[in-house]
């Protein structure tokens, strides 16, 4: 139950930041790192609960961005009702790449190399029909009102996201509680072992992916709303699928808090090297390419895992109950 | 239906690239067959590579062919000291562990590279990059047959190296069985380093042989591995065979798909092979069941 405290309290404290804070410079850092731990939580479902490493979670993204300005500029939609919409088509994209991998036993980096290829063939193909604006991309028409999902100002959105955010940790709170969160860590840890005793290993699978993909979707119709604009690289590019994976292995994974705190530490760690080096291209991708392999070098267990003590053993032990 | 004078040179024009896919996937194959992992670099080391062609052909005035003797010696201790000092100690003995850590060294070298020397696309005049020469009545360019010729000199090198010599008996043994390889006093450690050193030196001659009809920028290396990726599972994983055949049949795909399709969606039809063969046959077509 602590967990759940944390995480109310740590809602309630982020809800009440405009109250004190009105730079927009701020606030903006503030939506990006939500914004950033909602993709990791995404991740984190899969891969740190599911032990799935996903290396195109980019497909997911991509195709609630796409859903989301489609709807709109092609059919005319609201973007509150586009939303629904979007969730639900990036599960079904879950559905569908989780279905045909999963079913014919594909894991590790088979895995891994399969997400990055269906990531790829939709970023083609969005790149090449004109139903989503081809090469050129989506601009959504601008219409500041919060009845259509651009707000104002900044807060808007702070509060957009922080539910966002909010819902993907509760979902990852359910995991950690759930009879079926129980079975998606045993298939992480030993899927033999789960089948024996029962687990249908399919199912729980497939079950994470889509969960994963409904909550990665909901990040990219954020994406479309804040900043007007969607494009096959922004969209379905190789960016948005190691963001997705940094935060969580940076925090921490499979862990309730790890992705907020990885998502914090990044966003961090990217304006200080911002601040020292300047805005050169490839600088702040270099940092984080290096902190991928330092962290899973010296710290595989990222930050949780320094808080946690040395041992797996007396995680476990100290687990709470639900 | 298409004409078969059309046809003909573009399958000619196919095999020929794919010769070179066959040369980067047989690094990626060797250095799967032995440590059992997919090297996310792969593509980004490619690029480190022509990037050193480049340059010696620039400040040195070196012919590409000629680099050969530098940049493959090069690119084998960039990738024994890899192995050694920076994959290796990352494992903790879980693959997923090596993958991120490739993925990430991927990530560092291409923006590495963009930092340094821009996103530039930058490419080398030689006597030869326009040469062609008349097979059958197709016109194929010239560095593109040096390309096929070379691609199967080093595959041929790569068989007898492993096929002969105390090293390939060692790699072999090591991708059979590691433990038992460790038993019978094999230094594991260093096998590793010294088959990824191989799989790069690979990577160090296709670079030779790809720089005169092609380009380098820093994001070069993203177009081919995915290519390499694919032939690699196409033809088995680990397996040397299937990696010069699935260079083959991929290089015809591409080219005969581009003609079909267009450009751009006609390389769906490779990703389209890959999600193919490794949902229903992961294996490939000449690996043993991974």
């Amino acid at each position: 139950m602590k967990d759940l405290i944390a995480l109310i309290v740590f809602g309630i404290v982020v809800a009440a930041l405009p109250l004190f804070v009105s730079s927009g410079f701020a606030l903006n850092i503030v939506i990006m790192t939500l914004y950033a731990a909602l993709l990791g939580q995404a991740w984190n479902i899969l891969g740190g609960f599911g032990g799935q490493f996903s290396f195109g979670h980019a497909v997911f993204f991509g195709t609630g961005a796409y859903a989301a300005a489609v709807l709109q500029v092609k059919f005319g939609w609201n973007a509150w009702a586009a939303l629904p919409a979007a969730v639900a088509l990036g599960a079904a994209v879950g559905a569908f790449v989780g279905a045909l991998s999963f079913r014919y036993g594909l894991r590790g980096s088979y895995f891994a190399l399969v997400t990055l290829a269906f990531a790829e063939v939709f970023r083609i193909l969005s790149n090449t029909f004109e139903f989503t604006g081809a090469g050129v991309g989506l601009m959504i028409p601008l219409t500041e009102s919060a009845a259509n999902f651009q707000f104002t100002s900044r807060t808007g959105f702070l509060y957009v996201i922080l539910g966002f955010t909010l819902a993907a940790c509760a979902v990852t709170w359910w995991l950690k509680h759930s009879r079926y969160g129980a079975w998606l860590q045993a298939v992480r840890d030993n899927e033999e072992s789960a089948a024996a005793l029962g687990v249908n290993v399919f199912r729980v699978k497939l079950g994470a992916i889509m969960i994963s993909g409904a909550l990665m979707s909901a990040g990219g119709v954020f994406y479309v709303q804040y900043f007007h604009y969607i494009d096959p690289h922004i969209a379905y590019g190789p960016g948005i699928s190691i963001e997705a994976l940094l935060a969580p292995i940076v925090g921490g994974m499979g862990t309730l808090f790890g992705p907020l705190l990885g998502a914090a530490a990044l966003h961090l760690f990217g304006e200080l090297t911002r601040n020292f080096m300047g805005d050169e291209p490839g600088i702040s991708l270099i940092v984080y390419g290096l902190l991928l392999v330092i962290m899973v070098t010296f710290l595989p267990r990222g930050i949780m895992g320094l808080a946690s003590g040395p041992s797996g053993a007396a995680r476990q032990a100290g687990r709470p109950r639900a | 239906m298409l004409e078969l004078s059309i046809l003909f040179p573009s399958v000619l024009n196919g095999l020929t690239s794919g010769a070179v896919y066959a040369l980067i996937a047989l690094g990626l194959t060797l250095i799967y067959g032995v440590l059992h992992i997919i090297n996310f670099a792969h593509g980004a080391l490619l690029m480190i590579a022509l990037y050193g062609v480049y340059f010696l052909n620039q400040k040195l005035g070196l012919d590409p062919y000629a680099s050969l003797p530098v940049m493959v010696p090069a690119m084998f201790v960039l990738g024994y000291g890899l192995q050694r000092f920076v994959i290796g100690r990352a494992s903790h003995g879980k693959d997923e562990n090596i993958i991120l850590v490739t993925l990430g060294l991927a990530i560092v070298i291409e923006n590495l590279a963009l930092y340094l020397w821009r996103s530039d696309t930058r490419t080398i005049e030689t006597a030869y990059t326009f040469a062609t020469v008349n097979i059958l009545g197709a016109m194929i360019s010239v560095p593109k047959v040096a390309a096929f010729a070379g691609a199967l000199v080093v595959g041929a090198i790569l068989l007898l190296l492993l096929a002969k010599t105390d090293l390939g008996r060692a790699i072999r043994a090591i991708a059979k069985e590691r433990h038992g390889a460790k038993l019978v006093g094999i230094d594991v450690e260093h096998v590793f380093a010294m088959s990824f050193g191989i799989g790069l030196a690979c990577l160090g001659a296709a670079a030779c042989f790809l720089l005169p009809a092609y380009y380098v920028s820093p994001q070069v290396g993203n177009g081919f591995i995915l290519i390499a990726f694919t032939i690699v599972v196409l033809g088995g994983m680990g397996s040397f065979a299937g990696a010069l055949a699935g260079g083959f049949i991929i290089g015809v795909v591409e080219s005969v798909g581009g003609l079909w399709l267009g450009e751009s969606l006609g390389q769906i039809g490779i990703f389209l092979i890959f999600i193919t063969v490794l949902l229903f046959r992961p294996q490939g077509l000449f690996g043993a069941r991974a």
